[in-house]
């Protein structure tokens, strides 16, 4: 009470002088977080754009010591693996995402939601190995199925605990509001509460796409690769990304640019997936309210 | 009692071990509104939701004792409450539009989302009678493609009336529906009750006793669970024979 006003106003200039010193921080740390993920796209573009070119898309493989070539069959590949991936993951990931929005304190729900938690932080590979031993090893060999089960599993939790927080995010209003119409339960749950949570599920799967889209380890031992097309789900399939490392660690030059080239396909690819995703929840708001 | 359309006999509803509504007894004359008053926690919106099984939804909730539709106890073993929900329609606090569907969706939705076929014809039949009936289809009759939540508040709570309206439901359940809207609003949905009962029977829970006495025949007040007094509207309000029932109206407390 007895501070003069010069007093007064210095300790202004001090608050002021503070909140710009963090405010100032903050932004450098956000540029610091940035720096990675823009040298990553820089040097990628930089060092695969030149070998991105037609044949890239449209060619095989070429053998050793013959130039030009590409990665027709990895992209194939990867988009086949990711589709398969989807089909099988895709519908019992939301399923039991709606199970879990249902059941919140079950007993099962419980044991369910703690393990799609843990399978979360199941390193990749680990994966793989889980499906060479059950699935590669006793239905005799490498192949696209193998290879898409293994993504499948990476891909459940993913969408189950997505499609949970999204569908508990529908107003407890409008799921009354339906019952209350006369409407069975299921009925409630499939067309009004999980149709509204609709654009946040779809949301959810994409994340899990893009996410398995970029998985190298868990291919290795079920979709193994393959410098042909695969003609059937049986056999062994190719992917950017099991191309990219078998190439990135040969010891030619053409293969090494190849790999630099599907390096950067592989994340425009992820790329336009997460841009889809903004796109796609840009009018979420609105319907929140 | 025997014209009433629906009647509770001893009526306890429960949420897990807590006893909220101890004993009601009381009887819902056909195309009457009956209304509900009482302050916050007594129990009104427990009662309606105990009217069309609604109560049950809440995890841990349940209830005892009987209430009669048409007098058929509709807790019996062998009913679904599925179809008592169809008989006894509800329109919420909130206008709950559903948001993916467009307005004439919205009122269709009670047989859409139950599988029922219907002609285009007999469907937009439908849901032009409904919201002529809700009082809505002049506002909106150009615009029947847009989005329920489009619409203001007072005009989504009458959509919401309108789509309880189309599964052609006999009793209507109110429970405190002008209470999101403003005085205009809230008007037009008085209007409606009046409308309305000709062909319904309406139960609505309201905090507002000046609602209360323009809209309803009967008045039933509650207190903390109890059913303290119910009568006709005039005799509650005017000459109330017990001492709480005056002190609330009166202002006194709630």
């Amino acid at each position: 009470m007895t501070l003069t006003k010069s007093a007064h106003s210095r300790r202004q200039l001090f608050r002021k002088l503070k909140s710009d010193v963090m405010v100032g921080l903050t932004v450098l740390a956000t540029a610091l977080a940035l720096v990675p993920l823009f040298l990553v796209l820089g040097y990628l573009v930089s060092k695969g754009a030149t070998s991105v070119n037609w044949s890239f898309f449209t060619r095989m493989p070429a053998p050793v010591g013959q130039s030009g070539g590409g990665m027709a069959n990895a992209i194939v590949g990867t988009f086949e693996l990711v589709g398969l991936a989807c089909a099988l993951g895709v519908p019992i990931g939301v399923a039991a995402g709606i199970y879990l929005a249902e059941n919140r304190g079950g007993a099962l729900a419980q044991a369910i939601r703690f393990s799609a938690d843990v399978m979360m932080g199941v390193p990749s590979i680990v994966v793989g190995i889980f499906c060479y031993a059950t699935v590669v090893r006793p239905f005799g060999g490498f192949s696209t199925l193998a290879g898409a089960i293994a993504l499948a599993v990476i891909m459940v939790p993913l969408v189950t605990r997505t499609a949970e927080e999204m569908i508990l995010l529908v107003p407890h209003e409008l799921r009354e509001a339906a019952l209350a119409l006369g409407v069975p339960r299921w009925r409630t749950s499939l067309l009004i509460v999980a149709r509204t949570a609709a654009s946040g599920i779809a949301t959810g799967v994409i994340l899990a796409i893009a996410r398995v889209a970029g998985e190298t380890a868990p291919l290795l031992f079920t979709a193994f690769g393959n410098r042909f097309w695969s003609t059937s789900l049986l056999q062994p399939i190719s992917s950017l990304t099991m191309q990219v490392y078998t190439y990135a660690i040969s010891p030619f030059a053409d293969w090494q640019r190849q790999a630099w080239a599907g390096a950067l396909v592989l994340t425009a690819i992820v790329l336009a997936l997460e841009i889809g995703v903004r796109w796609l929840t840009r009018g979420d708001a609105q319907v929140a309210r | 009692m025997a014209d009433n359309k629906m009647s509770t006999r001893d009526l306890r509803a429960f949420f897990h071990k807590v006893e909220a509504l101890h004993g009601v007894t009381l009887g819902f004359a056909g195309n009457r509104v009956t209304a509900i008053i009482g302050p916050s926690g007594c129990g009104k919106s427990t009662l309606v939701r105990c009217l069309n099984r609604m109560h049950e939804v809440v995890p841990g909730a349940a209830c005892t004792g009987q209430v009669l539709l048409d007098g058929e106890d509709i807790y019996a073993p062998a009913i679904d409450p599925v179809q008592v929900r169809r008989r006894v329609g509800m329109v919420f606090q909130k206008p709950t539009p559903f948001p993916t569907m467009s307005i004439e969706d919205n009122v269709a939705a009670g047989l859409k989302l139950n599988g029922i076929a219907v002609s285009r014809a007999e469907r937009d039949r439908m849901v032009e009678e409904s919201l002529r009936r809700a009082a809505l289809w002049d506002e909106v009759k150009d615009r029947l493609k847009r989005p329920g939540a489009s619409l203001s508040g007072g005009q989504q709570q009458r959509l919401c009336v309108a789509r309880a309206l189309a599964v052609e439901p006999e009793v209507l359940l109110m429970d405190e529906p002008c209470s999101a809207l403003d005085p205009i609003s809230t008007a037009r949905i008085e209007e409606l009750l009046l409308e309305l009962k000709e062909n319904f029977t309406i139960i609505i829970v309201t905090h507002n006793m000046q609602q209360a006495a323009r809209c309803s025949d009967f008045t039933a007040f509650l207190y903390a669970g109890d059913l303290i007094e119910f009568g006709e509207t005039k005799q509650i309000f005017t000459t109330p024979a017990r001492r709480e029932t005056e002190d609330y109206i009166t202002g006194r407390f709630g």
